[in-house]
């Protein structure tokens, strides 16, 4: 299997080689079959690729321990759904998905749109086989997963305890796959450079390639944050990490460019700006994978320091230079076709939105290379946390958020006063009922009463656009509500679509919001004796330590302590958290002791309970207590971001016969919205 | 005034705030990344240079951490081969920390005018989190 695995991997190289070479030398342009060598050589890689893959697999489930990367992420006693996640554990196996993702993109591009950008496939086959060739390389020299040992362990050493969890299973694929998808737009945009077809036909491939790699992002990002919460323990889910950095950054240049691309479609304004964002977007794909796995930058989730690093770095400096030496060329011919015309228009709003978007982007970056720079500048190294991020991000996230609200509702190219009146009204006086109401409750923390208010004011403008399209429809057609609704969507899907995006991150934005109030307590408590929380809405919870209990699970050895919990007076169950020591077969100890934490997640707020250690061989525990509000609209925000997301994405015109004489407003498909906000934690 | 001009300057004021922004965040926010030499070296240099946050990356000098009874209080001393300070903290160490050889840990607090680094804050990194080699066992 391994043998069969590593000829996969050569011959994938050799098959994106001849990919990369035909599709560059341009020779295709005349010699018609060596057009069809070039798609076949995109299929032939995916199915060489799914074979390696295949191979991976089939020696992580027969145990194989003579094979490094078996032996190093699995054990016999690891159960064996935990078998999938540690095909991408480590660096080896991650590569490899890497590669069969990619494969899987661009096998896709040359397929789904096969007719519609048929002069432009070839680039896009050349550019993909190049980029696949690149990571199938780095694979073989430096990170083959089929390597062997010269000896083979009885056991392997088991996969991390804190992987070992259901969202390790999605997470990484989830996110792999946006990361990866980054690859497809950059390859059109590139292809429609090289053609110097710079009309207005390759932005809409970019366009919904750059909604599925976003979409993806945004899943695979809410999904780590999930597994930072029940998983690290430390009762947050995001930390500016800088992994969750490299994984944010391109999501805001992507949501960047989903607005400002906008403009183009209307306006012809924009070119060189948005070609621009996009190509930072791959290229910042490639540095997060740098920056993961060089161990340039100290982060919890760091791989080990390898030469690994080193040859993204190297990737990374040939794609800038060739992208932007063909972004220079081009540029006399991405003159805009319109000026800006007011202020106060949607294009300017959108303008905002983009600047905004790579400001925090920039300030992001800033901060996880700060240690860096500041090492090269100065001679010391200075590092900023989390304090340094929220305190730049949160003022510009609350921007972003208003900006949110206020981009969907003003006109193009000149807003009336009567437009803004009529628009703004309402969202305007709930923005003012919010911000009082707040205020009267007693809340003092002008961010956290403008972050809600400005939440408030975003959700109202959102449902005067629901309600006025559904009420103009009814009117029209004498549709009951419900069908009008539906109807007003299916018919503008990504208009409404990206409404619904908007919720979801005004939402992220409310959940944000409730950190501000969370409550921590860490006591040491003897069995029967509690402890007592005031949670932020007058509650109070009551902890009564039961005890340490011990026993053996699977691949573990556990022990656990469990309280019971009361909120004023009355009982709301138990609570467990457990240390964990992981065991091999022979029930040797691998890894450090993990910890689990014990969870009750509730709309207005979760307790979360870490058992933290015990004191001594006694059943006395120290615990820490958390109350986090509002942690549970992370995970919804996901779900409403995630379906607006795939509404706006359909496939299809979205514009029926019925919907075409609608609303002005509903042609042309312009109004996506989909605009982003930035503060994550 | 042309609408181009009015946005021009609308987009030196948003650069502006996130420059401003930055610039602050890491002069009230930045902390020092130092090793215990070079920590000996800034003290002896400026000899102001205590109760200033710092964070020091070293290793833990194996079989010096000393828990207190209930076990919240943790005293220990870290080096980097030449200098070696002690530490005290309170509060949660995480999963990794242990007496074993070779465990990285950064530590954030101040060093006071005692010599003892007062952390605010263990971070332990064990160089394989999910890397690991396969231990050569007969």
């Amino acid at each position: 299997m391994t043998l069969l695995g590593t000829f996969a991997l050569w011959a994938t190289a050799l098959v994106s080689l001849w990919g990369a070479v035909v599709a560059f030398s341009g020779q295709w342009q005349t010699r018609p079959e060596l057009r069809t060598s070039l798609t076949h050589a995109v299929y032939a890689s995916l199915g060489l690729l799914l074979t390696a893959a295949f191979c991976l697999w089939q020696v992580l489930a027969a145990h194989d321990f003579n094979v490094e990367y078996v032996s190093a992420y699995t054990s016999r006693n690891l159960p064996p759904y935990f078998l999938i996640s540690a095909f991408w554990a480590g660096q080896k196996g991650s590569l490899l998905l890497w590669a069969v993702v990619l494969a899987l993109f661009a096998a896709l591009a040359q397929w789904l749109t096969a007719k519609r950008h048929a002069d432009l496939l070839p680039w896009v086959a050349g550019i993909t086989s190049a980029t696949l060739l690149f990571f199938v390389l780095v694979m073989l020299v430096s990170a083959n997963p089929f390597e062997r040992m010269a000896f083979t362990p009885d056991d392997g050493r088991g996969l991390n305890p804190q992987l070992q969890h259901p969202a390790m299973i999605i997470h990484p694929p989830m996110l792999y796959l946006g990361y990866i998808s980054a690859t497809i737009p950059f390859a059109f945009a590139m292809a429609a450079m090289l053609t110097g077809r710079l009309d207005t036909g390759w932005i809409h491939a970019i366009r919904k390639w750059t909604l599925v790699s976003w979409l993806f992002l945004s899943i695979g990002i809410t999904l780590g944050m999930w597994w930072a919460y029940v998983e690290l323990g430390w009762g947050g889910y995001w930390g500016w990490d800088p992994v969750e950095n490299a994984s944010f950054l391109p999501w805001l240049t992507m949501t960047a460019f989903l607005h400002s691309v906008m403009i183009q479609e209307k306006r012809g304004m924009l070119k060189r700006w948005n070609l621009t964002l996009i190509v930072i977007t791959f290229l910042l794909t490639i540095f997060g994978t740098f920056l993961t796995r060089s161990g340039v930058i100290a982060s919890v989730h760091s791989f080990t320091q390898s030469p690994v690093g080193w040859w993204f770095l190297g990737f990374l400096f040939v794609a800038a230079v060739w992208s932007f030496t063909l972004l220079y060329t081009r540029w006399p011919e991405l003159e805009p076709e319109a000026e800006l015309e007011s202020m106060v228009s949607r294009e300017s709003a959108f303008l905002f939105n983009n600047l905004l978007l790579v400001g925090i982007a920039f300030s992001v970056l800033w901060g996880t290379l700060f240690p860096i720079l500041s090492e090269a500048v100065q001679g010391t190294k200075i590092t900023v946390g989390p304090p340094f991020f929220n305190k730049v991000n949160g003022p510009l996230g609350l921007l972003l958020l208003a900006l949110t609200g206020i981009g969907p509702l003003i006109a193009w190219r000149k807003a009336s006063p009567a437009n803004i009146r009529r628009q703004f009204y309402v969202p305007g006086g709930v923005f003012a009922v919010t911000f009082l109401a707040l205020f009267a409750l007693g809340l003092r923390e002008l961010a956290v009463v403008m972050c809600l208010s400005l939440a408030a004011f975003v959700f109202a403008t959102v449902a005067q656009e629901f309600a006025r399209g559904t009420r103009a429809r009814m009117r029209m057609y004498h549709e009951g509500w419900g069908v009008a609704l539906a109807n007003l969507i299916a018919r503008n899907r990504r208009r409404y679509g990206g409404y619904l995006v908007h919720v979801g991150i005004l939402t992220y934005f409310v959940a944000f919001a409730g950190a501000a109030f969370r409550v921590d307590r860490q006591v040491s408590l003897r069995p029967g004796e509690s402890a007592e929380v005031k949670s932020p809405y007058g509650w109070t919870y009551r902890f009564t330590h039961l005890g340490v209990s011990q026993y053996d699970a699977l691949n573990r050895v556990v022990s656990a302590a469990s309280v019971d919990v009361t909120r004023d007076g009355k009982s709301l169950g138990r609570l467990v958290s457990e240390k964990r020591q992981h065991v091999d077969a022979f029930k040797r100890p691998t890894f450090n002791p993990s910890t689990e934490v014990g969870l009750m997640t509730g709309l207005r707020e979760d307790v979360y309970i870490v058992f933290e250690s015990a004191v001594g061989s006694t059943d006395q525990a120290n615990y820490r207590f958390t109350i986090n509000p509002l942690v549970g609209w992370v995970w919804i925000a996901g779900c409403i971001l995630t379906l607006g997301g795939l509404i706006a994405m359909w496939p299809g015109s979205g514009i029926g016969p019925k919907g075409a004489g609608l609303a002005p407003a509903a042609q042309g498909g312009y109004a996506a919205s989909l605009a982003g906000a930035g503060r994550e934690g | 005034m042309k609408a181009g001009h009015k946005f021009l300057i609308g987009a030196v004021v948003i650069v502006g705030a996130v420059s401003f922004l930055m610039f602050e965040g890491v002069r009230q926010t930045g902390v020092y990344f130092l090793t215990p030499t070079e920590l000996q070296q800034k003290t002896t240099a400026d000899t102001t240079f205590y109760d200033v946050g710092v964070k020091v990356g070293a290793k833990v000098v194996p079989g010096t951490i000393v828990r207190s009874a209930d076990h919240r209080r943790i005293d220990f001393r870290i080096s980097d081969g030449t200098t070696e300070y002690p530490v005290t903290y309170t509060g949660t160490v995480p999963d990794t920390f242990t007496d074993a050889n070779d465990i990285e840990v950064v530590v954030e607090g101040r060093l006071q005018k005692d010599g003892v680094l007062h952390a605010s804050d263990v971070l332990a990194k064990c160089g394989s989190r999910y890397e690991s080699v396969p231990q050569q066992r007969a």
